[in-house]
């Protein structure tokens, strides 16, 4: 591991010093696509975010790939139903490592107003594991941004070894997520005990 | 465009057995509708496209109403005689008014630009009587409307051509729309919780929420 003052004096005389591990987090980290995929109001915001005005090009997110094989982001733009669930899950396990989720708004992140109804489900939290999420009912496409700059930074500290590594590096971490099915009146199960768990309230 | 009243009295001419009658509406707005029993619904909906100088084409909105069983107290006054002396006594009588479901269709005239005439069925009851005519066939755009009425409500539309849920997944069982439909209990904890919310964090949360 080389030192940061001496890679900063080496820079000033024009040599330049990396590890393959900053190399290969900065490729990622500038090119994340993120998947063509919205439910509901905030995907409008998705969109603004991507187009001239907001300009996500800037962040290297702008091509929005239609097909989950070619994603690398998945942002949950809008509310999850109990009957869209199941297929946000397979779509989520159709994408290729290393895969990353954005809970974008209310809705996505806690079901929002619908939070106590019958067939919202109460965060995409409970089936997939979520790396960003981003509050807001919708979520300006500014929020949207940093939520892609607060991805970047987890991307560019992610280690590619030790115990911490992303699970694409990890054989011991399972990659597929199992899909709930329909039951009689929610989802069975209705969470992935290995991705949520109940909060315990500590007072 | 005529008055509910003048297409009564049509009505009555042309399809006889059927009871049409006029349903009053105490909100702002007043509107006022036509009651069609379910087994003269399709005949009735027909004329009403039909007719010359209706001509309602377009259904624009289709919904469902549940209506549980409900006891109606009203006070009446009986004249009695108490130690010979005639009195006027005041009552409370209980009655008893069976539940049911209803679907309103509202329907508009494109060609002749009037409308909306508010067109209500009403089920037998709300648990083995819960079959009406489907106006499906004269309103194509009814299809999915109905369907959701279906899934939400529980109403079966004779002569629908896909009565299938639409809303829910296939799998469900129950009527969520009805009043007395009881979602899963999966009450999570919440920080400011109010009316039937709280109710439910005091059953849940004993210890937290004690007001």
């Amino acid at each position: 591991m080389i030192e940061e003052g001496l890679k900063n004096e080496l820079q000033k005389q024009g040599v330049y010093v990396t590890t393959l591990e900053d190399l290969y987090n900065w490729g990622r980290a500038n090119s994340v696509w993120p998947l063509t995929f919205g439910l509901a109001c905030c995907a409008i915001e998705m969109m603004a975010a991507s187009m001239a005005r907001f300009d996500l090009a800037r962040f290297g997110a702008e091509v929005f790939r239609p097909s989950p094989r070619q994603a690398d982001l998945m942002i949950v733009a809008g509310t999850v139903t109990k009957k869209m669930a199941p297929l946000v899950v397979r779509i989520y396990n159709q994408m290729p490592e290393p895969k990353y989720v954005i809970a974008m708004g209310a809705c996505a992140i806690s079901g929002g107003p619908f939070k106590q109804g019958y067939n919202v489900l109460k965060g995409v939290d409970r089936y997939l594991p979520v790396d960003v999420a981003i509050p807001g009912c919708p979520p300006r496409p500014e929020a949207l941004i940093h939520a892609i700059m607060t991805l970047q930074e987890k991307i560019l500290n992610q280690k590619l070894t030790g115990p911490d590594r992303p699970r694409h590096l990890n054989a011991d971490v399972p990659g597929e997520f199992p899909v709930p099915v329909y039951g009689k009146h929610d989802l069975e199960p209705s969470k992935n005990p290995a991705v949520w768990q109940p909060p315990v309230i500590q007072r | 465009m005529e008055t509910l009243e003048q297409i009564q009295t049509r009505l009555a001419a042309a399809v006889p057995s059927a009871k049409v009658e006029i349903l009053a509406n105490d909100c702002a707005a007043g509107e006022r509708s036509l009651l069609v029993d379910a087994a003269n619904g399709f005949a009735v909906a027909k004329f009403l496209r039909d007719d010359a100088q209706l001509l309602l084409d377009y259904c624009s909105n289709v919904t469902g109403i549940d209506w549980p069983d409900k006891e109606i107290t009203e006070k009446i006054k009986v004249k009695q005689t108490v130690d010979g002396v005639e009195k006027e006594v005041e009552e409370v009588k209980k009655t008893l008014r069976p539940g049911y479901l209803e679907v309103v269709y509202h329907l508009y005239s494109m060609t002749l630009k009037h409308g909306p005439i508010v067109l209500r069925l009403r089920t037998g009851n709300r648990a083995d009587q819960t079959h009406l005519p489907s106006l499906t066939p004269l309103w194509r755009g009814a299809e999915f409307q109905e369907r959701e009425v279906y899934d939400l409500y529980g109403v079966l539309f004779d002569g629908h051509p896909d009565l299938r849920r639409i809303l829910m997944w296939d799998e469900f069982e129950g009527f969520p729309m009805r009043r007395d439909y009881l979602a899963p209990d999966d009450f999570e904890y919440e920080p400011t919780p109010h009316d039937e919310v709280l109710e439910a964090a005091k059953k849940h949360y004993p210890t937290e929420v004690k007001a």
